[in-house]
């Protein structure tokens, strides 16, 4: 066994250089000016993105829910398939990601354009327009859009991996479809949920580009703050850092509770 | 600790192609230009001549390019910096002086009025490239008012149709200008009062975008938007519909400039390539492809009237008066812009 550990030295020297040495590097910048001297500032003058921060969490928070709500069935009726069928469906849902997000959210942008073919289609139908690019309305969807196979495969793979017997066992036991689904199969399909739940809400708060293409600048997040920190017109990498080590640890508490929900589940 | 000297050793293998090697630079450049910007005919054919191996990559902004080099990591031997950014390379130590005795066709072909800028004074760190000036773009058949001022983007009757600069200098510069002063003002109640006009367009502005306005003006999704002139014949071959004007309360005119980093690897091979590009042949080329104005009447004699041509992108000595250059602006006030621009996006 202890051999064997060997063989993960490699990864823990690339970990060390690529993660734990940037890490630490986000932290100096963090606490220090542009001079290098230690501060505080970038974290007090903070208080003024409030919006921001709110923003970003209210738009995360609706990308999950309604990307759970819309994921979850869709997870369940093809655990149900029979399992030809089944590959056919884990294909279709991961097959837009083998596109770069981005190009997926310029055709959103034709797409939802005021001129756009949306628009020209209710036109031609004689439907009243909607209007809904620039809106923070059109950075949901464009969110949803793109994280809605992270919420789809854990749950799925939760649904598929479930041990039939128990199922069996609550049918024979006499407990109605409804019961069944509220009593066995939710619960044990939870552990994908939450994984579901993670893997939308993190990548969603911290979202940057979607917010500026679809919402035109004007429903800026926290990920487009930080990056006018570093790439945009406000060069200021400690404010970046500040931002980003406050993201990270709100994030890291988030995943924590999320954990510890987990545990508690696994442990029944 | 045997963990940490082994993880140490590891690291210190990791280090070790990156020093051990010494690669041979002096037959390569690494250039960076703005997105389209070039013919890269012309640079095929710098290679074809010189059999220097051109790297060509691409910045979006004078910001981005001054993050990047900042920031370290990467080393660039030619740079295509504007007006005010060039002034603060120079400022900051990030561009170094140039051997003009490698780049004869600066003296020989260069207009006068080019030289000895406001922003490289003595004219020893840049050679410039292409200039041009800040238009306001309209759709005839969406306005059919008169355009004549910057105020028409402050015009309710546009809700919704109008575009803005995704970027602070350019975006506040129009409020500055709308309000009669000058781009390069340090007055902090000025710039507030810019970022007032600011927050007061908000509600009409359909978006803050930079190279999407091609889209967004050729389709007809927006009706007015600021932007580089030299970008409008480029939109006009897709959208005949469109004009520009020149408001009156004046415009900005730019310069971008060729210019080497400190930490260029190839000195003598950027010069090279500066001086190619300096060409009138090449000038003519590379003009004519991004629409800009020419910095030579050498060049501009080579190119196709109808471009060489352009009232607009050539204005008169008289004209020329109501353009204002970009200047580079002192720590303080920089600061006050990015943070003047985070506040009208954060609420």
């Amino acid at each position: 066994m202890k051999k064997l550990t060997r063989f993960a030295w490699p990864y823990g020297g690339w970990m060390m250089l690529f993660v734990i040495v940037p890490l630490l590097i986000v932290v100096w910048f963090a606490f220090t000016n542009g001079a290098g001297d230690f501060t505080l500032d970038n974290f007090i003058s903070m208080k003024s993105y409030g919006k921001v921060f709110g923003r970003s969490f209210g738009l995360a928070i609706i990308t999950t829910v309604i990307c759970l709500v819309l994921g979850y069935p869709l997870a369940y009726i093809m655990s149900k398939l029979p399992p030809k069928k089944q590959g056919v469906f884990v294909l279709l849902t991961m097959l837009p990601m083998w596109m770069n997000f981005l190009l997926r959210t310029y055709a959103w942008l034709t797409i939802l354009e005021n001129t756009g073919l949306l628009n020209r289609l209710l036109g031609a139908l004689g439907l009243p327009l909607l209007h809904i690019i620039n809106t923070p309305a059109a950075v949901a969807l464009g969110m949803i859009y793109n994280y809605l196979p992270f919420m789809v495969l854990p749950i799925y793979t939760a649904l598929t991996k479930m041990d039939h017997s128990l199922i069996e066992a609550a049918r024979d036991l006499g407990c109605s479809s409804r019961q069944v689904f509220v009593k066995v199969v939710l619960p044990l399909s939870l552990p994908g949920v939450i994984s579901g739940i993670t893997m939308v809400f993190v990548p969603g708060v911290s979202t940057f580009v979607i917010s500026k293409l679809l919402g035109g600048g004007t429903s800026m997040m926290v990920g487009d703050l930080i990056d006018i920190q570093f790439l945009g017109g406000a060069y200021n990498p400690n404010l970046g850092a500040a931002i980003s080590l406050v993201m990270m640890i709100v994030i890291f508490l988030f995943m924590g509770i999320m954990q510890r929900f987990d545990d508690e589940k696994g442990v029944k | 600790m045997k963990k940490i000297c082994f993880v140490l050793a590891m690291l210190l293998l990791l280090a070790l192609p990156m020093t051990g090697c010494a690669r041979d630079y002096s037959k390569e450049i690494t250039v960076c230009n703005w997105g389209d910007y070039i013919d890269m005919e012309t640079v095929k054919a710098f290679e074809k001549e010189t059999g220097i191996k051109v790297n060509y990559v691409t910045v979006q902004s004078n910001e981005e390019l001054y993050s990047k080099m900042k920031m370290g990591g990467v080393s660039y031997d030619v740079i295509f910096p504007s007006d005010y950014m060039v002034g603060r390379m120079v400022e900051e130590g990030m561009i170094q002086k140039l051997d003009f005795a490698n780049i004869p066709n600066f003296d020989e072909y260069i207009d006068e009025g080019l030289r000895n800028p406001e922003y490289d004074p003595q004219n020893e760190y840049s050679v410039p490239y292409a200039w041009g000036t800040v238009g306001l773009i309209y759709n005839k058949t969406m306005v059919d008012e008169p355009v004549t001022s910057w105020s028409i983007l402050w015009d309710e009757k546009y809700k919704g149709q109008i575009l803005m600069f995704d970027n602070s200098r350019d975006a506040i510069g129009i409020a500055l200008k709308k309000l009669g002063y000058s781009y390069n003002t340090t007055d902090e109640t000025q710039l507030r009062e810019a970022l007032d006009e600011l927050k007061k367009q908000k509600p009409l502005v359909q978006a803050w975008v930079m190279d999407q306005v091609f889209n967004k003006m050729e389709s007809g999704e927006a009706a007015i938007a600021p932007y580089y002139t030299g970008d409008y014949f480029l939109m006009l071959e897709n959208n005949e519909d469109l004009e520009v004007v020149i408001p009156e309360e004046g415009s900005n005119y730019y310069v971008d400039a060729m210019c080497v980093p400190s930490t260029a690897r190839n000195k003598e091979g950027a010069e090279l390539f500066i001086d190619y590009m300096t060409r009138p042949e090449n000038i003519a080329k590379n003009v004519e492809y991004i629409s800009y104005s020419s910095p030579s009447e050498e060049a501009r004699d080579l190119m196709d009237p109808e471009v060489a041509d352009r009232p607009i992108c050539y204005p008169t000595t008289e004209e020329m008066k109501q353009y204002e250059v970009y200047l580079n602006l002192p720590y303080d006030t920089r600061m006050l812009y990015n943070e003047l621009w985070v506040e009208l996006f954060a609420n």
